[in-house]
């Protein structure tokens, strides 16, 4: 089913169970936001993405990564409350994440260039903001390596025991989500150093370069089902051999 | 010599087999019985709790450490509890917390070195006409005093070393 | 037990078990809930049960250990039938003289029975205690008089007539039952309990879940594990009720894992149910199957939200999620699922036996019926008390809780758990229901009373909520996760005499966005505590901020404790007891506090008979 609503005075059509973060965006409306990822679910962490909702009597604020559109709403992204509360909650992310290029930007965007509160006092990922995005694609890409760890102002993100965790294949899709880059992966010409373990990279048959780690290279081909070579030759090489052949055919 | 007692895994077995495999919703149950058993959550433990239920190793930990009723280190022989519920905060709970910690020389979560006590806080086990009060391996000590409870401890340890 | 067949049966057993058992009959009812088992209720219940065996009296008197009165404060409590005389603070050394002097002359001992701290007077009728005599009882009055792992007992005093009746009607006229009875469900938000379940009932499902959140979660309130420690039973006839009427075949009881009496005598009614034909498959004939199964919570404050008690139930981490879609359509393993609270479920039996008609009688307009509060905190009567909804702070303060003890002054009395508000003396006269509560800054919540009185600070009551809220928050939201940290550092500062007053405003700016934008109710009302003492006792605040001062002398970096010349003798415990040997002083002179070394951990207070210790 359709649903009809305006957001800033435009009227937008959507699909009903639609999220309206998605829909705003889709019509080149802009709300900042940190934890919202379009491959994952939403869980409204980061509380940035605030917008006011009015329908009838009530106005509301609310995040709009998970606030499922509903017919004949108003939606306002830039109000004065909406401008505060947005504030405060980068002001407390300022004050998590104080090195991150991302928190800062958004938080001066909102007025917020320093924060009242102190440097928090405990924090094993440094300028970690607990999105939990790292979480919610490790699992979505079936490894279940890293968890949300405790609760509360004891929250943090982690492996089981803070030990290195076998499912972790190495694939860095973690820190690739991450929108504060505070996962530490580093990579030299043969390993991948991450999540407290270091791993093989499978080189390149044709130039060396590091394809894939030798773990995530088994994982994909036993889950997906690829041939054992996929992996052989890195994406570079292997698309100026398909050119080749494709020239060689042509010419 | 290793302080921690090897793992029986007959018995996680034996206590896991009480529960239907692949059934989720028993998490909370399973936890609770193998820490009845083993006092606290080894990580061999969650792992074959993990397998048995069919969740991932990570969630069975992530849920585990959600809730405050559960121990991922071993325990003192002792457990010395301390309500922090309204009723005994204004009682004069806090002053009972700070008093444990500074005889048994560990904050509130830990356990001493020898493994004689630990010392944990509880969000209202609703005696709270009792209040203020300490749990000591289970049973209810209320209208609790600082001075009381150093003496009650004094007499513990003593015993304990005999 | 016998498993009954038919509806016919059980109704046969239940008349001839009412018959045998007559109201005058001779029984003595030992109080074994918690509070009174920490103070040795279950020693005084054998020595009852050894002397009436060797008198051979125990043909005559039946002897019970029961569920818990309320009146915890007195425990260990005894209550005889029929006469009503009720013994307080009882120790297995009277229990000789009970029995030769009341059980057999018919005396009462005076010294046993209450006497009021403030008037003096004496009482030997549990329904004259001015704690009792406020009260209007429904719910509470059968733990006190059955034997809580008795299904006879229950039985006797009228349980499975609701749901007896309910069996006769449609599903959906018993939904209206509830409905008419204006029933508001007593976790907290007062959602109106038949229009759940119509909710419920009315979304298509192959499958549908009654839930009984016994996650108690508010600090100083027991009001729920009394019931399911006490009548366990009337818990498992709500939800067959609602089972029936919604159509559910599986019921779940979520239970705090603090609260291992429970657990079991929860347990242990399951069994007899079940063994009784009254859970399980085509119960009592009718071809309706139903069973519950008990789910530990596992410590974890948020999980009484509804949407975090599903998480928690399916195995996954208890965060709440985005409402709606609402439990009623989509809740347990996304099919319609009715959460009520132990309270509630316990109500609804009353309500099909008795009618919706009576039920509404009782209470005030918007809020039917009675409602339970743990009366805790300073106040001289300690202990559970149901009143009916609209009575006044004052009247369950004042008169079921005969007032502030050590004539002290009251100062706030704080409802609706650790996101409810403190409410001043000017206050008083509101009457307790669910719409007066919120209007005034604070709620009803699940029912916890505390009362505070002068030696009470305010800051400190806000930091110590605030507190408890950080760490129980799930840490799904900035807002709430790092908002509470950051409000308990900024009441810190208050406490510790740091803050200025922008911190005052900090606070309150802070507390707004928590309020305004955190996913669920916990966040939302988290603030509550601060706002409503910032509203009511601001001076306080004020007082720590530019006096350095802590009116109550509570907040430790504000106060000294000084030794007052007068009142010292120079006793020397003082000295013998303080853990850092800050107290200097020869015998019979004068003690000195060395300001250096003084911890300020309050033993020398504590010990001290002769009150020459002063807080300042």
């Amino acid at each position: 089913m359709t649903v009809q609503f305006t957001i800033d005075g435009l009227e937008v059509k959507a699909k009903e169970g639609e999220h309206l973060l998605d829909v705003a965006r889709r019509h080149g409306i802009d709300i900042p936001s940190l934890c919202h990822h379009e491959a994952v679910e939403p869980i409204g962490a980061c509380r940035v993405c605030l917008v006011e909702v009015r329908s009838g009597q009530k106005t509301t604020i609310t995040t709009s990564c998970n606030f499922l559109v509903e017919d004949g709403i108003e939606v306002h992204t830039d109000t004065a409350e909406v401008r505060k509360h947005r504030a405060m909650n980068l002001e407390l992310l300022l004050a998590r994440a104080p090195k991150s290029d991302v928190v800062r930007k958004l938080a001066s965007a909102s007025g917020v260039t320093r924060t009242r509160f102190e440097p928090l006092a405990y924090e094993p990922l440094p300028n970690c903001i607990l999105c939990e995005l790292c979480v919610r694609t490790c699992d979505m890409l079936g490894h279940h390596a890293l968890t949300t760890v405790g609760r509360g102002d004891k929250k943090r993100i982690g492996l089981p025991f803070n030990k290195p965790s076998d499912n972790c294949v190495g694939c860095a899709s973690c820190l690739s989500v991450c929108p504060t880059q505070c996962i530490s992966v580093k990579d030299t010409p043969t390993q991948r150093a991450i999540w407290g373990q270091k791993h093989d990279f499978i080189l390149c048959k044709v130039c060396g370069a590091p394809v894939i780690t030798k773990k995530h290279r088994d994982f994909a081909i036993s889950e997906k089902g690829l041939p054992e070579d996929y992996y052989d030759t890195c994406e570079k090489c292997k698309q100026s051999a398909a050119s080749k052949r494709f020239a060689s055919v042509v010419w | 010599m290793s302080r921690t007692p090897k793992l029986d895994k007959k018995l996680i077995s034996s206590i896991l087999q009480q529960h239907k495999a692949g059934d989720a919703s028993a998490l909370v149950n399973v936890l609770h019985d193998l820490q009845a058993h083993l006092r606290y959550l080894p990580q061999e433990a969650l792992e074959m709790a993990a397998d048995h239920l069919g969740v991932s190793y990570a969630q069975m930990y992530g849920v585990a450490t959600f809730y405050e009723g559960f121990h991922f280190k071993p325990r003192g022989e002792h457990v010395v509890t301390i309500c922090m519920g309204t009723a005994c905060h204004v009682r004069g709970a806090p002053r009972l917390l700070e008093q444990a910690e500074r005889d048994l020389n560990v904050e509130s979560g830990g356990t001493t070195k020898d493994l004689m006590f630990s010392l944990e806080q509880v969000n209202c086990v609703g005696a709270c006409a009792l209040g203020p009060l300490a749990i000591v391996d289970g049973t209810y000590k209320g209208s609790m005093t600082p001075a009381k409870l150093s003496n009650l401890l004094k007499k513990m340890h003593k015993k304990g070393k005999k | 037990m016998q498993a009954f067949k038919t509806p016919k049966q059980l109704q046969a057993h239940r008349k001839k078990i009412i018959e045998s058992r007559p109201a005058d009959r001779k029984a003595i009812a030992v109080c074994a809930g918690t509070g009174c088992k920490a103070f040795g209720s279950l020693s005084v219940y054998d020595v009852f049960q050894k002397t009436l065996k060797s008198s051979g009296l125990d043909k005559k008197w039946e002897l019970r250990a029961t569920g818990c009165h309320g009146f915890c404060e007195r425990g260990p409590l005894v209550l005889m039938f029929p006469s009503g005389t009720l013994y307080q603070k009882v120790k297995p050394e009277d229990v000789d003289e009970i029995v030769e002097q009341t059980l057999v002359k018919g005396k009462t001992i005076k010294r046993l029975t209450y006497q009021d701290p403030v008037t003096s007077k004496w009482f030997r009728r549990e329904q004259d205690i001015p704690f009792y005599k406020h009260q209007h009882r429904l719910v509470l009055k059968q733990n006190g008089m059955i034997d809580p792992t008795s299904l006879d007992d229950y039985l006797t005093i009228g349980g499975y007539g609701g749901f007896l009746k309910a069996l006769k009607m449609r599903p959906a006229k018993v939904i209206d039952e509830v409905k008419k009875s204006g029933l508001r469900g007593r976790g907290g938000a007062g959602f109106p309990t038949g229009t759940k379940w119509e909710i419920c009932a009315g979304t298509k499902a192959t499958q549908r879940y009654v839930v009984c959140n016994a996650d108690e979660g508010d600090p100083g309130a027991f009001m729920d594990r009394s019931v399911v420690e006490g009548n366990p039973q009337s818990i498992i006839e709500g939800m067959l009720i609602g089972a029936y009427a919604m159509g559910a075949s599986k019921g779940i009881v979520y239970l705090r894992q603090e609260y291992p009496l429970a657990v079991q005598r929860l347990g242990l009614a399951l069994e007899s149910a079940r063994e009784a034909g009254l859970l399980g498959k085509n119960i009592l004939g009718t071809g309706f199957d139903f069973d519950i199964q008990i789910n530990k919570g596992g410590g974890a404050f948020v999980c009484g939200e509804e949407s975090a008690l599903i998480a928690s139930v399916e195995g996954r981490r208890g965060v709440p999620k985005r409402r709606p879609p609402y439990p009623a359509i989509s809740g347990l393993w996304g099919k319609p699922t009715n959460i009520n609270n132990v309270e509630t479920w316990a109500t609804v039996p009353l309500i099909l036996d008795r009618g919706h008609k009576w039920f509404s009688s009782i209470g005030t307009e918007g809020s039917k019926g009675t409602k339970i509060f743990s009366l805790v905190g300073k106040v001289n009567n300690t202990g559970l008390v149901e009143v009916p909804m609209g009575m006044t702070l004052k009247e369950i303060v004042f008169g079921a809780g005969g007032g502030i003890p050590d004539g002290k002054s009251f100062k706030a009395v704080q409802t609706g758990g650790p996101s409810g508000g403190c409410l001043p003396e000017s206050k008083l006269d509101t009457p307790v229901d669910f719409d007066t509560l919120v209007q005034e800054g604070s709620m009803m919540g699940s029912g916890g009373m505390i009362v505070m009185d002068e030696s009470t600070c305010m800051v400190d009551v806000a930091k110590y909520f605030v507190g408890f809220l950080k760490f129980e928050s799930c840490g799904n939201c900035t807002s709430c996760r790092d908002g509470l940290q950051r409000l308990y550092e900024l009441l810190s500062d208050v406490c510790e005499g740091r803050a200025s007053m922008e911190t005052l405003d900090l606070i309150e700016e802070l507390a707004g966005t928590i309020r305004a934008t955190s996913l669920c109710a916990l966040g939302t009302t988290s603030v509550n505590p601060v706002l409503s003492t910032l509203k009511y006792f601001r001076d306080e605040y004020v007082a720590h901020v530019k006096e350095k001062r802590c009116p109550a002398g509570v907040c430790k970096s504000l106060i000294t404790y000084t030794i007052d010349e007068k009142n010292c003798n120079g006793c020397t415990i003082c000295a013998k007891k303080c853990p850092e040997q800050a107290i200097s002083g020869k015998k019979k002179k004068l003690h000195i506090i060395d300001q250096q070394r003084c911890i300020k951990c309050g033993i020398c207070k504590d010990v001290c008979k002769y009150d020459a210790v002063i807080v300042a």
